[in-house]
């Protein structure tokens, strides 16, 4: 049907874009930018986000009618925490090392505010199907940033990606310790909001 | 270990915690509020001053908790839903009793507590104990510092910011942006730290 792809397609927009929680209300960093510092640690824990987010979603959106309002905060907050310990699970089993490497970045996920946000905003009150398409679009939001934060981290800082080095790059450039050491996540993000605000402030006075 | 050597390792590890391995500019956590509230001294402090207190108190409630319950009955994964309860238990417990018996520390500190429990600070600071295998001892010392320079962190932010409204900042990088090279540029004085304890 025409009218809900095109719904469909509004909730991806505004997830990856619009609303996109990183850039809009600077929400939902804490966990995450600690991560950023190599290419494949970010692709692991966006993964992670992602599947979590879109899963709770659905979840919080099938149970909303069966769920008490004075203590949805708290149903939401073990849903959450429930698939968090799936992929912990699952990390810890098949890949030890990177489990290893994110830490206890993994379980900060249940605190991550973006999930939080958008069960309480939209899977509360709207139909299963467009509350995991709309956990989908945020995850994916979300990885985005992530991505865009850690790619040039680990290119500037040690002259690879995804642990491979750049051919020629590698030749002309003194890595910038700095970058994968925790002032550059600031510095780097600082810089994609700036980009993010400056684009949309010229936007919108064309 | 003997009792001193523990507490030698717990005071090493709560000043490394304020200043070396600062839990918002090196471990980044507890960005949001540290992002939002961080515009006034005052409610800096105020927010600052609650969680030194929830944190320290959680993290030794945790470690009870994880070593003498789930530890024993072989339930480790079960870890991330205990800590959520236990600290939203613990800071509802400690808002009715600060309401019932001290109204006026309440009025000052009590619209700060509802937002520590989905602090992530609160929660890493646990995680991160379990991570690193302390014993009781030091978890309160790590809580305890972990606590400290978040507060010193976000209290100086916030003086950097009251200052800031007077300059002039480019019109993309006004809030948020400013706010994290401001961060950057602390992270950077804190590395500095790094070489005090060898």
């Amino acid at each position: 049907m025409n009218g809900t792809s095109k719904t469909s397609r509004a909730i991806l927009l505004d997830g990856l874009w619009h609303d996109n929680p990183v850039f809009r209300q600077i929400l939902g960093i804490c966990s995450t930018l600690a991560v950023t510092n190599q290419v494949l640690n970010t692709t692991v824990m966006c993964v992670s986000l992602t599947l979590v987010t879109a899963a709770s979603c659905l979840t919080v959106s099938l149970l909303r009618h069966w769920t008490p309002r004075n203590i949805r905060m708290m149903v939401q907050t073990l849903i959450i925490a429930s698939y968090v310990i799936v992929v912990d699970i699952l990390l810890k089993a098949y890949w030890p090392e990177m489990s290893r490497n994110l830490g206890p970045y993994v379980g900060l996920i249940i605190t991550n505010c973006i999930i939080m946000g958008r069960c309480e905003a939209f899977a509360g009150s709207n139909r299963p199907l467009p509350s995991l398409l709309d956990g989908l679009a945020c995850g994916l939001g979300y990885s985005l940033v992530l991505l865009v934060i850690a790619v040039p981290r680990e290119l500037m800082g040690m002259g690879t990606i995804l642990g491979y080095p750049v051919p020629y790059f590698v030749d002309i450039w003194d890595p910038w310790v700095i970058m994968v050491m925790p002032p550059g996540a600031f510095f780097t993000l600082a810089c994609v909001i700036w980009l993010a605000r400056g684009l949309q402030a010229r936007k919108e006075s064309t | 270990m003997s009792l001193s050597q523990e507490l030698q390792t717990a005071l090493v590890v709560c000043f490394s915690a304020v200043f070396t391995q600062n839990i918002l500019l090196t471990l980044f956590l507890g960005m949001c509020p540290f992002t939002s509230v961080s515009r006034e001294v005052r409610t800096a402090l105020g927010l600052g001053g609650a969680v030194v207190f929830v944190m320290t108190c959680t993290v030794v409630l945790n470690w009870m908790a994880y070593h003498w319950l789930l530890v024993k009955l072989d339930l480790e994964f079960f870890r991330f839903v205990l800590f959520i309860v236990i600290i939203a238990a613990f800071v509802q417990f400690v808002e009715m009793v600060i309401d019932r018996y001290s109204p006026r520390l309440y009025q000052n500190l009590g619209i700060f507590l509802p937002l520590i429990t989905v602090n992530c600070a609160i929660l890493g600071a646990s995680l991160f104990m379990v991570i690193r295998d302390y014993t009781l001892l030091v978890s309160l010392g790590w809580g305890f510092g972990a606590g400290v320079g978040w507060l010193l962190a976000i209290l100086a932010m916030a003086g950097i910011r009251q200052r800031l409204d007077e300059s002039r900042v480019p019109v993309g990088l006004r809030g948020p942006g400013i706010t994290l090279i401001i961060a950057g540029l602390m992270a950077l004085a804190f590395i500095g730290f790094s070489g005090v304890l060898g």
